[in-house]
C-alpha cells in the first residue's frame, strides 16, 4: 500500500465510517455501491483531496472514473501531481 | 384508472419515444410496456395474486421502474424499501406488510440474508444481476429477473386487469411517532388523483424531460417516474446526486425541461460553479419536504432567470398539499402555496372550527388523493383520518400548523408532535433512541430537531452514559450508521451526565432544545 492509499482510506474510514472499517471495503470497491459516500460527502472528499495534495480539482473531472474507489482515486491524484503545470 | 395505464396509454400513444434513460441505457415505451408485461406474467406464474405485496429493494434503476409497473399489472400492491434501509428493518416491514414477493438486487443478498429465515410470509425473490453466490440455505424461491424479462415471448401483451381503482396500488413506509413505520396506503384512484393534480399545474406535456435525483422510496422520488409516464414524457433516471457535475452534464445533454429539488440539493447547486452551462431547456425547478431558505430561492432566481420555481408542500399521507404558483415567489416566498387542483385545505383552531386569516392552527386535507390509513394499523389511523362533510368521508388532519394570510396562501408554522423533517424524510426521534438505548453503555437517550439551513432540520442526539461506561461520538454515529437509514443518523452528539426531566419524570425535550 502507498503513501497515497494510506491517507485516502484513513481520510474515507474517519470521515465516512465514523473512525471504524466494519465493511472492509477493497480498493476497488465503488463507495457510491457501498454507501460509503453520498453528495455532501463527495464534496467534502474533495475538498480534502485539493487541500491535502494542493491540486485544484476541475468540475468536469468529478466523476465516478476518477473518484469512485480508492483505485480510482489514487490513479487520479498520481495524475494530477505528475500533470505538467 | 389504475396506475399502470399510465405506462400502458403513453406506451400506445408514443411506443418509440424514449420513456426512461438511466445510465447508459435508454428504453422507449413499448420497449418498458413489454418487459413489464412479461414480468408481471412471470409474477403471476410465481404465485402473486391480486391484492399481494411485493417489496422492492433496489436502487434508483431501470429494474426499480420496470418492477413497479409490473407488480401492478400482476394486480400486486407495491412498496419501494430505501436501499439504505439495514436488515432489522426489512425484516419488520416485510413481515409488517407480509409481502410475498421481494424484487432486489444479488449485491444486496449478502447483507439481508439473516432475513430470511423470519420472514415466513416471503416466498419469491426475484434477483437482479448474475450473481448466483447467496441464493442458497433458504427455502425461499430465487428467480432471475433478467429471466422473466427475455425468456417469454409469446406473454408480451399485458394481463387481464384484476384491479378496481379503490383497490390498493401501493404502500409507502413512513416513520411514526411511535417509532415503528407505518405503511401509508394508497389505492390506485389516490395516486391517480394526486398526479393528475399535480402534473395539472405544473402544466406538464409530453414534451417534458423530468430528471429524478431522488430515491424512488421517497414518494417525492417515486412520483417523478409515475407522472412522466403519465404524460408520455421521459424520465431521467440517476441513482444519486453524489456526482453532482455528471448529473448537471446529463441534464443539458437529455435538454432535461423539469427538475425536482430538496433544500440539500438547492444547496449543492448553489455552491458549485454553473455558469459556463446552457440551462435554456430547463422549464421549471420544484422544492417540497423542506422550504428552501429565501437566499436560497433568491439565488436560484438569479441563476436560472427563466425557470419557474414551485414552492411545494406535502406529505405522504396525501402525497402533496399545496404549490406557490411560481409568479408569487418573489411576493411571498416563505409561504407554500394554495392547495392544488381538485382539493381543499382549510385549518382548523384547536375547537375544531375552521380558522380564518391569521389564525394558527392544522391544517386539513379534503380531496380523493387521501390516503386509506395505515396498513394495518387502525388506532393511528383513526388519529389522522377524521370525518368529513360528507357521511362517511374522511378527511386527513396534518398534524402539522399553519397560518393563512388575507388572500389565502398558507405558512408552515411547526409540527404538533415531535416528528423531525431532516433531508425532507420524516424521522420519528423514537426510532432513533430505540436504537440508541440499544448501544451498550448508554443510560439515557434523548432525539430531537434543532434548525439547519439545509437539512431543514439535523437530527440531535443527548446522551447520558452508565456509570463507569465510556462512549465516543464515533462510536455512537457508527452504531447509528449499522443500524439505521443513513438520513436517520444524528449529526450531532452531546454527552451530559444526565437529562432534565419533566415533573412525571420524563426526559425534557422542550428544555434540551432551548439550551442546545
Amino acid at each position: 500500500m502507498n503513501q497515497i492509499d494510506k491517507e485516502l482510506r484513513r481520510f474515507v474510514i474517519d470521515n465516512f465510517l465514523f473512525g471504524q472499517d466494519d465493511t472492509h471495503f477493497s480498493d476497488e470497491d465503488s463507495f457510491v455501491d457501498q454507501g460509503i459516500i453520498d453528495s455532501t460527502g463527495m464534496l467534502e472528499l474533495v475538498a480534502f483531496l485539493e487541500q491535502q495534495y494542493r491540486i485544484k480539482i476541475e468540475d468536469e473531472e468529478l466523476i465516478p472514473d476518477n473518484l469512485d474507489s480508492i483505485n480510482n482515486l489514487v490513479k487520479f491524484i498520481e495524475k494530477k501531481l505528475h500533470a505538467p503545470l | 384508472m389504475q396506475v399502470e395505464t399510465f405506462l400502458e396509454l403513453s406506451a400506445q400513444r408514443f411506443p418509440d419515444k424514449t420513456a426512461l434513460v438511466c445510465g447508459n441505457r435508454r428504453l422507449t415505451y413499448s420497449q418498458i410496456e413489454e418487459q413489464c408485461n412479461r414480468f408481471a406474467h412471470a409474477l403471476m406464474a410465481e404465485g402473486v395474486e391480486r391484492c399481494d405485496r411485493v417489496a422492492v429493494y433496489l436502487d434508483n434503476s431501470v429494474e426499480a421502474v420496470i418492477s413497479i409497473f409490473s407488480s401492478l399489472k400482476a394486480g400486486a400492491v407495491f412498496l419501494m424499501v430505501n436501499p439504505t434501509t439495514k436488515v432489522e428493518k426489512l425484516t419488520y416491514i416485510l413481515n409488517d406488510c407480509r409481502a410475498k414477493a421481494l424484487i432486489t438486487h444479488a449485491k444486496k443478498l449478502q447483507a439481508i440474508k439473516n432475513c430470511w429465515g423470519q420472514t415466513p410470509h416471503l416466498r419469491i425473490i426475484v434477483v437482479a444481476g448474475t450473481d448466483t453466490a447467496d441464493m442458497n440455505n433458504t427455502d425461499k424461491r430465487f428467480v432471475f429477473l433478467d429471466q422473466c424479462l427475455h425468456q417469454r415471448p409469446l406473454l408480451s401483451q399485458p394481463p387481464t386487469k384484476k384491479c378496481i381503482d379503490i383497490d390498493l396500488a401501493a404502500l409507502i413506509y413512513t416513520s411514526g411517532s411511535t417509532g415503528k413505520p407505518k405503511g401509508v396506503m394508497m389505492t390506485h384512484l389516490n395516486i391517480v388523483s394526486a398526479a393528475t393534480s399535480i402534473t395539472t399545474y405544473l402544466e406538464n406535456t409530453p414534451d417534458d424531460i423530468i430528471v429524478n435525483v431522488l430515491p424512488l422510496s421517497f414518494d417525492y422520488g417515486l412520483y417523478q417516474a409515475l407522472m412522466g409516464f403519465k404524460i408520455g414524457g421521459t424520465v431521467v433516471l440517476e441513482r444519486d446526486f453524489t456526482y453532482p457535475y455528471a448529473v448537471i452534464e446529463k441534464i443539458i445533454r437529455e435538454k432535461v425541461t423539469g427538475f425536482p429539488i430538496v433544500p440539500t440539493i438547492s444547496a449543492i447547486l448553489l455552491r458549485m460553479d454553473l455558469r459556463k452551462y446552457d440551462f435554456s431547456s430547463l422549464r421549471y425547478l420544484t422544492n417540497t419536504a423542506a422550504a428552501l431558505p429565501t437566499d436560497h430561492i433568491s439565488k436560484l432566481r438569479k441563476l436560472f432567470p427563466h425557470v419557474k420555481i414551485y414552492s411545494m408542500y406535502g406529505l405522504t399521507e396525501c402525497k402533496r398539499v399545496s404549490y406557490l404558483p411560481p409568479d408569487q415567489i418573489d411576493i411571498r416566498p416563505t409561504s407554500v402555496g394554495k392547495g392544488m387542483p381538485n382539493e381543499e385545505v382549510y385549518i382548523v383552531d384547536e375547537q375544531g372550527r375552521r380558522a380564518g386569516p391569521g389564525i394558527v392552527g392544522e391544517l386539513v386535507v379534503r380531496g380523493a388523493n387521501v390516503m386509506k390509513g395505515y396498513w394495518e394499523m387502525p388506532e393511528e389511523t383513526e388519529r389522522v383520518l377524521r370525518p368529513g362533510p360528507l357521511p362517511g368521508e374522511k378527511v386527513l388532519y396534518t398534524g402539522d400548523l399553519f397560518r393563512m394570510d388575507e388572500e389565502g396562501y398558507l405558512y408552515f408554522v411547526g409540527r404538533k408532535d415531535d416528528i423531525i423533517k431532516t433531508r425532507g424524510e420524516k424521522v420519528s426521534p423514537k426510532e432513533v433512541e430505540n436504537v440508541l438505548y440499544s448501544l451498550e453503555g448508554v443510560a439515557e437517550a434523548a432525539v430531537f430537531g434543532v434548525p439547519d439551513e439545509v437539512l431543514g432540520q439535523a437530527i440531535k442526539a443527548v446522551i447520558a452514559l452508565r456509570e463507569g461506561a465510556y462512549l465516543a461520538q464515533e462510536d455512537v454515529l457508527r452504531h447509528c450508521a449499522q443500524h439505521l437509514e443513513d438520513f436517520m443518523v444524528p449529526k450531532y452528539v452531546e454527552f451530559r451526565d444526565t437529562l432534565p426531566k419533566t415533573a412525571t419524570g420524563k426526559i425534557s425535550k422542550r428544555e434540551l432544545a432551548v439550551h442546545t
